[in-house]
């Protein structure tokens, strides 16, 4: 039957054209070959989010009167709902750790350098929209905690210079957070944000499968000096069978986090009530948030906090250009950039920590 | 020349200002004379600036003159002489009347406060201190034992002595002092007993400024203590179901005749504590049974309404337990947290409802409640029944997913034995 349906497809389709590539890809073997897996996984838990995000589509109401009483519905009274979103929520966090993973991985392994910057600049741009994602699905069940979390993510917003107050007004649909602003982050999560996603995929993916696997130098001059040591696996079906393996164990973990710590639901968010104490962002954002609340007020004439979402935004906006740095400067530049993101990760862990741990 | 024009012009500006400045000051300064000697005399002549200012009446424009009479425009004994009218000290015994000329007077309490009642003298007249009074009682309160003189603030001002947060430490200036209340023959132990009670803490404590203090039971001009036949309306006007059902009960009719002060009766009068389920027991607590007799019918009825309690309150607590564990599981179960107050709402409705000592209407809302909270601990039990079930699948899923993760390996070391480069 199969060979039936493959030969149907071989008169109609020239097969080879398109997995001639495939069975000639392979991947480098050495002792740092598991870092390979972090972007499979990435990968596998967004396409978890595209199944579990439309399964949960087909109860969600967005809406102020709705959207809370619309989950708590999929939590309690729809078979597997639980399931579907406790799984989504721990995806959506997975995804982002092992997103943070791969591209610490890829700097620390120098995978960035040349000819790969556009995978590198492509790669920074899916972080940060899987960072819209989280921030745009958080508001989504309408509880409390997400209602003063993006009130505050936006005010925060709307402290940058110039376009600051614009931006607000934008993401809000308002001067407030509202249920335009949950309409408008239901479009952003749901249309927007999938659609650029998928697209720079592709081109990620593109990248990947043009430029190949990058080696460390290390390894890479080893295999220089002695030829013979350099080992490679096929992508089709080697790599991609272990790859499968890393999915199935992913899979595992999610399941055991969904069964055991169902995602909560909280209560419902009341624009009229004052804030509850201790709003927090998502994790991922909490390094930021803690820097911008340990800014003093004021910084020489300017205001701290706007100073602190300057500092972000050009770090952010140098961290996307990194590895043309590693071009410009050779030697000095790369130790520049190993400094530069061993500082980072020390930075966002401490920050995340006593960012948890302070009350 | 003309710059030196401009300053002569200048300087006949400035000392035409400070002319008028020491006019308008010595104007003001002549208006109340009455501070610049009584601010620097001895208690109690002494009557500050800081005082008189912060007075209400000195607020509404009134002075020193509006009640001791004399001329506060004159300098010297000319102020204090009889022919500008100057009444001085006021007599105790005139207090109560020269209080009364303002503040019974509709007219002239309508130009400062149009909301203020205007019966305080003559309900005074009808209180047990009004009475005295009017014997000759001099010991007695008057206006400005609980309202204070000189630095008087309104009711509504919390450092006022007559704020509600304040009325039972001014009531217990007298009333709880042994020595001058010795010639009245009256408990002195109130203020004592009140402080341990729950309408304290719910004033004090809580802060719920509704909360009743001396004067919401006994009236506060017209202060006197609530008959026998009126406790009832007093409790009754916070406690409006307690006394419905109290109205239905065969205790109304029965304490009546034999004289008994209704609610006083089971609930004490100032030191009243929290009512538990155990003032239907048997126990230290227990009241019933301070009348009744073991084993009479009353008794038996008695014991099914607290048997009914109980059982009510620990069906909630059993549910509320099984909830508690279902929840810490991140079991989704705020519909029954929700359901749960209104077991509880039935369970406090029962216990109004003993008012009433019927054990058919008290069952009405115990069956009630432990309908709901049947409801909510099958809720519970349900979610944990859920917990165990995902747990289950959850196994059941890691098998497949280790099976897979095994043959996949195996696979992979069969494909590639012996064979890794490419």
């Amino acid at each position: 039957m199969f060979v039936r349906l493959q030969n149907w497809f071989a008169e109609r389709f020239h097969l080879a054209d398109i997995t001639g590539p495939l069975k000639k890809k392979t991947v480098p073997i050495h002792n740092l070959s598991y870092w390979y897996f972090l972007g499979g996984i990435t990968l596998f838990l967004f396409m978890i989010q595209v199944g579990t995000g439309i399964l949960l589509l087909l109860y969600y109401r967005p809406g102020a009167n709705e959207a809370f009483e619309s989950v708590q519905y999929i939590m309690t009274r729809v078979q597997f709902g639980w399931l579907i979103r406790s799984i989504h929520s721990w995806a959506a966090n997975l995804m982002i750790f092992t997103a943070f993973a791969h591209m610490f991985s890829v700097i620390f392994l120098r995978a960035y350098r040349k000819p790969r910057e556009l995978t590198w600049v492509s790669g920074m741009i899916l972080l940060f929209l899987a960072m819209g994602f989280g921030f745009s699905g958080y508001l989504l069940p309408w509880n409390t905690l997400a209602f003063f979390a993006t009130k505050v993510g936006t005010e925060i917003t709307g402290q940058v210079p110039v376009v600051g107050h614009t931006m607000m007004v934008f993401l809000r649909g308002g001067e407030e957070v509202t249920g335009a602003t949950l309409t408008r982050f239901f479009g952003f999560h749901v249309a927007v944000l999938p659609g650029l996603t998928t697209l720079l995929i592709l081109v990620h993916l593109g990248l990947v499968q043009y430029f190949g696997m990058s080696v460390p130098p290390g390894v890479e001059s080893r295999w220089r000096a002695s030829p013979g040591e350099a080992r490679q696996m096929k992508f089709f079906p080697n790599f991609l069978l272990r790859e499968l393996m890393a999915w199935y164990i992913a899979l595992g973990v999610l399941g055991i986090l969904a069964a055991i710590l169902p995602w909560e639901l909280g209560t419902k968010a009341d624009p009229f009530a004052p804030a509850p104490a201790g709003i927090r962002p998502e994790w991922y954002f909490m390094f930021m948030f803690q820097t911008l609340k340990e800014i003093p007020a004021k910084l020489w004439l300017l205001d701290g906090e706007v100073v602190g979402i300057l500092v972000f935004g050009f770090a952010g906006f140098l961290w996307v250009l990194l590895p043309f740095f590693d071009q410009l400067a050779r030697g000095r530049g790369r130790r520049l950039i190993m400094g530069a993101a061993v500082f980072a990760l020390s930075y966002m862990l401490a920050l995340t920590i006593y960012g948890y741990m302070a009350k | 020349m003309a710059t030196w024009r401009n300053s002569g012009f200048l300087r006949a500006f400035f000392l035409a200002l400070v002319v008028c400045a020491s006019a308008s000051t010595l104007s003001a300064q002549a208006e109340n004379t009455c501070l610049l000697c009584h601010g620097s005399l001895d208690p109690p002549l002494q009557v500050t600036e800081q005082q008189f200012s912060s007075d209400i009446y000195s607020q509404k424009g009134l002075t020193c003159a509006s009640c001791h009479g004399g001329d506060p425009t004159k300098a010297d004994m000319e102020a204090m002489s009889k022919a500008a009218g100057f009444r001085g000290k006021i007599l105790r015994t005139q207090i109560p009347e020269l209080c009364g000329r303002c503040h019974s007077d509709g007219a002239f309490m309508r130009k400062y406060n149009p909301s203020l009642r205007t019966d305080q003298l003559s309900q005074y007249k009808t209180s047990v201190h009004g009475k005295l009074f009017a014997k000759g009682d001099t010991k007695v309160a008057v206006c400005i034992d609980c309202h204070g003189v000189h630095g008087l603030r309104p009711a509504s001002d919390t450092r006022s002595k007559v704020h509600p947060l304040n009325v039972a430490q001014t009531c217990s200036r007298c009333h709880a002092d042994a020595s001058y209340m010795k010639e009245y023959a009256f408990p002195t132990d109130q203020f004592a007993q009140y402080n341990t009670s729950v309408h304290h803490d719910a004033l004090v404590v809580r802060g719920d400024l509704s909360a009743p203090t001396c004067t919401t039971c006994h009236g506060n001009h017209g202060a006197a203590p609530p008959g026998v036949d009126s406790v009832q309306n007093v409790c009754s006007k916070c406690h409006v179901f307690q006394d419905q059902m109290y109205e239905k009960s065969t205790h109304k009719a029965a304490f009546q005749s034999a004289g008994l002060p209704g609610c006083v009766v089971c609930h004490g009068n100032h030191g009243i504590s929290h009512p538990t389920d155990a003032k239907l027991g048997t126990g230290p607590q227990a009241v019933c049974m301070r009348c009744h007799k073991t084993g009479d019918v009353c008794d038996q009825a008695r014991a099914e309404m607290l048997g009914g309690l109980t059982q009510l309150g620990e069906a909630i607590n059993n549910a509320h337990n099984v909830l508690g564990v279902a929840e810490s599981s991140g079991m989704e179960v705020s519909q029954a947290r929700l359901d749960e107050d209104q077991a509880r709402d039935a369970l406090t409705k029962a216990r109004v409802t003993i008012h009433s000592f019927r054990k058919d209407l008290v069952d009405q809302d115990i069956q009630e409640g432990l309908k709901i909270t049947a409801k909510n601990l099958q809720a519970g039990k349900n979610a944990l029944a859920e917990r165990d079930y995902r747990r289950r699948g959850l196994g059941l899923a890691l098998i497949f997913i280790f099976l897979a993760v095994a043959g996949l390996f195996l696979y992979i070391r069969r494909m590639e034995h012996g064979v890794t480069d490419a």
